[in-house]
This record gives C-alpha cells, structure tokens and sequence, in this order.
C-alpha cells in the first residue's frame, strides 16, 4: 500500500503529517511494517523529527552523455534528438550540459559513430534508518544537482526492491504540481492532498487536483491549521464530491512542538483523534483493495 | 565588426529586448557593410527548456564579436558566447536600438563579467 501525502502549495503540513502519521500507524497498529520515504529529494527534512539509527547509505548515479572527439563526423544528429537542447554543436566541438540533460539515451543511441557514450555522473545519497519499528529512507540531492526526478525514482525502486509488498509506504513528497510530484505520486494506490483552508491553500489545491485527475489517481483531502481562513475549501471539496479525511486544528502549541522537531501527536489530542481518521481509512483501503 | 542586439524588432528604432534567451529576434549590425540583418527568435516561446543555450547557439553561428543585450546571459549560454569568443554588454534592456549603440560607441555600457 503506497500513500504519497502531497499537495500543491507547499508549507501546508506535508512532512509534519507523514512523520507523525509513520509513527502513529506503527505505535497503534503494532506493526513493524512501516516505511517512511523522504521523496522532497532537494530538502528533505522528515529526518528532523526522527532519532533514527543509520542502517546503510549508498550514492545514486544518473546516466549522462559524454563527448569522445575522436571519431565523431560533427554530423549534429545529437542536437536534432535532444528535446532539452543539452546537447550542442558548436562549430568543431559538442557540448554537453549536464543540467539540462533528461537522461534519454537519445544523442548517444543515435550517433552514427558512438562518440557520446553515456557516464555515470552522481547526483546524491541514499540513506537508510531504523526508527523503532519504522524503516525511514532519506534521498538527499547533492548541491548543484537540478534535477530530482531521477533520484526520486530510484529511491522508490530501492524501497520497492526493498521492503515487502505488504508494507504501508509513506511517501512525503515535494511540493507543486511539476515533475518531481508526479514521480513521487504517480504509482501511489492513493495520494493525501494537505491544504489550508485559506485563498492561496484552495489556488495550489486546485492545481494539485487537477494535476491527479490528469494522472488518473485516487486522492482525498487533510485541512491543517482549520478554523483559520475561510470556508471555501470545504466548499469546494464538497461541490467536487471529495472526501476530507481529517482537519488538523489550528494551534500555537502545535507550532512550538514542531519548531522542536518533535512528534506532534504525543502532547496534542486532537491531533491523535486526526491521525486515527486518516489511519482508519487507510485501513479500510488497504483491506478493501482488490489486487 | 559585426555587434548583435537582443530586440523586439528588426529596425533600428526597435525596442531592446531585455531578456537573452527568450529574446524575440537578434539584430546584427555589420559596421564594414553598414548593413542590419535580423533573425526572428520567436518560436523559442515554445521551449520549455534550454532557451538559453539554443539562443546562444545562434548567435555561435552569426558570429558577431560584440553582443549588446539587457540582464545578460545564464551560466550555460554564457559557456556558449565564452566559446564563441563573444564579448558582452549589459544594461542595455530598455530604449531603442539606435540608442543603445550610441551608448555601446560612448562606453557607457557595462561588460558582462560572467
């Protein structure tokens, strides 16, 4: 079962839900098959809140094209395929740039004369922790490295390769609507969207719903900080017939105990009563789900 | 010399186009031929990516040895214009062409450092 907590806006309570969701499902249900993934591969920070043992770290590689002069006809066939312009002739010379490079093969599969052999390039760590019963996977990207899809993908396919089918991912993932959302969302069996219920929190939350329709996902809404702004995000939720799952209040307290880095629902009821909502209807997904 | 302008037209009288890599066309004044010719940028509205590399590229094959342009070009076209052997001048986003090659002539523009 992959739940990906998501949403359009970002600063809405992404990471606060998914930690203190991981550690209320594993604490309540008794289960050791948690798995918690920092997917917000350019800042993750779910890491803040858990005291985690360090189980392993290894270094991820992307596949990048590199010029070899020797044989190369200067045909510029490789600029023609590259969708991304990474790959430029320049009078007697090809450039490559990096950042701007998808990793398609396209430029090296194409030339005629194999001078743009892909190489590895690394593009960050890959760290794995023991949280009590939780298993916490952290992807971080190194500085100067633009591109988080590539590394958000391969931490999903680590965990995947990983963990038991039967676990219960919990994927934090970047904020926004672009790719990096739609890596880390795309095979979830169903994506939490976290707003506030305010005018910029119902705008991102918009986006965010119409970037799941496109991708054909199941979603259902988490308000954090209800009670302040305004209605229209209930209204709204309710017109386009999805369900709000829970309503994390609105409290200063709570805004101490995460400037803190600690777990939220430990010293806040009402936010344990939340976490029961969402944990029951993933429950109730999870059994109902025909495979 | 040849000296390019990132413009919003091809006359002299045009508007400067502040911007490199989305910029709408590239006028090149040939100061030997005193001759302007322009090349019309406008289907790079379409790219999502790497506008500024496939500027820079043209400007690669026009060879112009002076650029004149607005806020300057972004790390990988100035790789490109590095390579082309391209010297660069800033500043020069807002006004007519004309004017800002008077201003070019008085050096009253500043040189992109890069």
């Amino acid at each position: 079962m992959k739940i990906a907590i998501a949403s359009g806006k970002g600063g809405t309570g992404k990471t606060t839900l998914s930690v203190n969701l991981a550690v209320f499902l594993s604490e309540t249900y008794k289960t050791n098959n948690i798995v918690l993934i920092d997917l917000d591969v350019e800042e993750p920070n779910s890491g803040l809140f858990l005291n985690g043992k360090l189980i392993s770290s290894e270094s991820k590689y992307r596949m990048i094209p590199k010029w070899n002069p020797e044989k190369c006809t200067l045909c510029g066939n490789c600029q023609k395929v590259c969708n991304f312009h990474a790959v430029l002739k320049l009078g007697k010379k090809i450039a490559v740039f990096n950042e701007l490079c998808h990793g398609c093969y396209a430029c090296s599969e194409l030339c005629p004369t194999g001078s743009l052999p892909m190489v590895k390039e690394k593009m960050g760590e890959l760290k794995q922790f023991e949280v009590g019963n939780i298993n916490f996977i952290e992807s971080r990207l190194d500085i100067g490295q633009e591109q988080a899809v590539p590394l958000i993908s391969q931490t999903i396919d680590f965990v995947e390769n990983q963990f038991d089918d039967d676990s219960i991912f919990i994927y934090d993932s970047p904020p926004g609507t672009s790719c990096p959302v739609i890596e880390a969302t795309k095979d979830a069996d169903i994506v939490i969207l976290i707003t506030e219920p305010t005018p910029f929190g119902l705008h991102d939350l918009k986006l965010a719903i119409e970037t799941m329709d496109e991708l054909k996902q199941e979603y259902a809404v988490v308000i954090n900080r209800a009670n302040i702004g305004d209605d229209s995000v209930e209204k709204y939720c309710k017109e386009r017939n999805i369900q709000i799952i829970a309503k994390i209040p609105n409290d200063r307290k709570i805004a101490e105990i995460y400037s803190k880095g600690e777990l939220i629902y430990k010293q806040i009821p009402e936010m344990k009563e939340e976490l029961k909502k969402i944990g029951k209807y993933i429950f109730e997904m999870k059994n109902g789900e025909k495979r | 010399m040849k000296i390019a302008f990132t413009t919003k037209g091809n006359e002299w009288d045009s508007e400067m186009d502040p911007r490199f890599g989305r910029t709408e066309f590239i006028l090149i004044y040939d100061e030997e031929k005193d001759e302007l010719t322009s090349y019309d940028n406008r289907t790079i509205a379409d790219v999502a990516h790497g506008a500024g590399p496939q500027t820079a590229q043209k400007l690669f094959e026009l060879e112009p040895e002076v650029l004149i342009t607005g806020n300057g070009p972004g790390g990988n076209a100035a790789t490109v214009l590095k390579e082309a052997k391209v010297k660069i001048y800033i500043g020069a986003g807002s006004g007519t062409v004309k004017e800002m090659f008077d201003k070019y002539k008085n050096n009253e523009l500043k040189e992109f450092a890069g």
